[in-house]
């Protein structure tokens, strides 16, 4: 782990996101001399809500550079973060070109900072979990974290649970080391669905780490739901800054 | 929250949301993760109004069991169509 910061700011900024869109993007960075790694966090489906708000705080304080940017702003506006995810959700979700354009926005955002030591990871919750393995196939970065994001590998039933394709066949592409985290007894993913991620990225010899936590289904990181689970959520922190440490310091 | 599995309907009436009351023209149904209730999944009816916004909507997050027996007392109640 980097130092730790007593004294940081966080406040909201534009960036300039994909398609060119103004996108509100939640800022957190120590005060200070330094050189410090970034952080893009990815918010969760519930939206860019409180506790993606605190999460990208925690970053800061861990010495890292970190910015959230909300990825629900174009369907919701100024409305209340559930307000915009329920837009979000009508809407099918947010689409994957889009995603990319917004995450490396907000990671040359980090880069172009002065105290920024260049390299930058990606973490990301829920649906976000997903999208931190899309940004990693799709920008030149230096970590990812998937906490529990579904919709990577499994095959789409005619019921199809998604409406988006599982985005498996991107792997080789894989740009940098990958934490994932999850929950045992989630159904999305599912330890098969993880399985099936972790087999891939063996056979193309991709730097990986994986942990399932028992007790623990989805969203076991979120302290204000009753899908919270203490051990997994300490351990997986752990994991999450020794990662970070590892690969995004120096 | 993250299966975007989402039935959508049009609709015709009102709804009471904040600060009043609003016409509704759209229903969404899913069964998915919830925002507020104690459940991994619920079953999540918006009545919205697209027209005017995110915020025009009433939400609800029922479990299974409450929302099979409201469908089942929203049939029983309708005169025979």
């Amino acid at each position: 782990m980097a130092q730790v910061a007593d004294a940081l700011t966080a406040e909201t900024i534009r960036i300039a996101g994909h398609g060119g869109d103004q996108v509100p993007a939640y800022l957190a960075q120590p005060l200070g001399e330094g050189s410090f790694g970034g952080v893009v966090v990815i918010h969760h489906a519930p939206g860019w809500d409180r506790w993606s708000k605190e999460v990208t705080r925690r970053f800061a304080a861990s010495g890292y550079l970190a910015i959230c940017p909300n990825l629900h702003f174009r369907e919701g506006g100024d409305a209340g973060p559930d307000d915009s995810a329920a837009a979000v959700r009508a809407a099918g979700g947010v689409p994957d070109k889009r995603l990319v354009g917004d995450v490396d926005a907000a990671a040359r955002q980090l880069r172009s900072l002065a105290t920024s030591n260049g390299k930058v990871g990606v973490i990301g919750y829920c649906s976000g979990g997903r999208q931190a393995f899309l940004a990693a196939c799709s920008l030149p970065l230096d970590a990812a974290v998937d906490c529990y994001g579904a919709g990577v590998t499994g095959v789409v039933p005619p019921q199809a649970p998604f409406r988006f394709e599982p985005i498996i066949g991107l792997a080789p592409q894989l740009s940098c080391p990958l934490l994932g985290l999850f929950g045992a007894e989630d159904r999305f993913p599912s330890p098969e669905h993880v399985a099936e991620l972790e087999a891939e990225l063996n056979r193309l010899g991709k730097t990986h780490e994986f942990h399932s936590y028992e007790g623990a289904g989805h969203a076991f990181f979120c302290v204000d739901r009753s899908s919270y689970r203490v051990e997994a959520a300490l351990d997986g922190w752990a994991r999450i800054d020794e990662w970070f440490g590892r690969y995004l310091n120096g | 929250m993250c299966t975007y599995q989402t039935e959508t309907v049009a609709i015709e009436g009102s709804g009471k949301g904040f600060p009043a009351w609003f016409p509704v023209t759209a229903a969404t149904v899913c069964y998915d993760h919830p925002q507020h209730a104690s459940a991994e999944h619920t079953l999540n009816l918006d009545f919205l109004n697209p027209a005017r916004g995110p915020s025009a909507r009433v939400a609800v997050e029922l479990s299974a069991e409450s929302a099979r027996a409201l469908a089942e007392a929203i049939l029983a109640s309708l005169p025979a169509g």
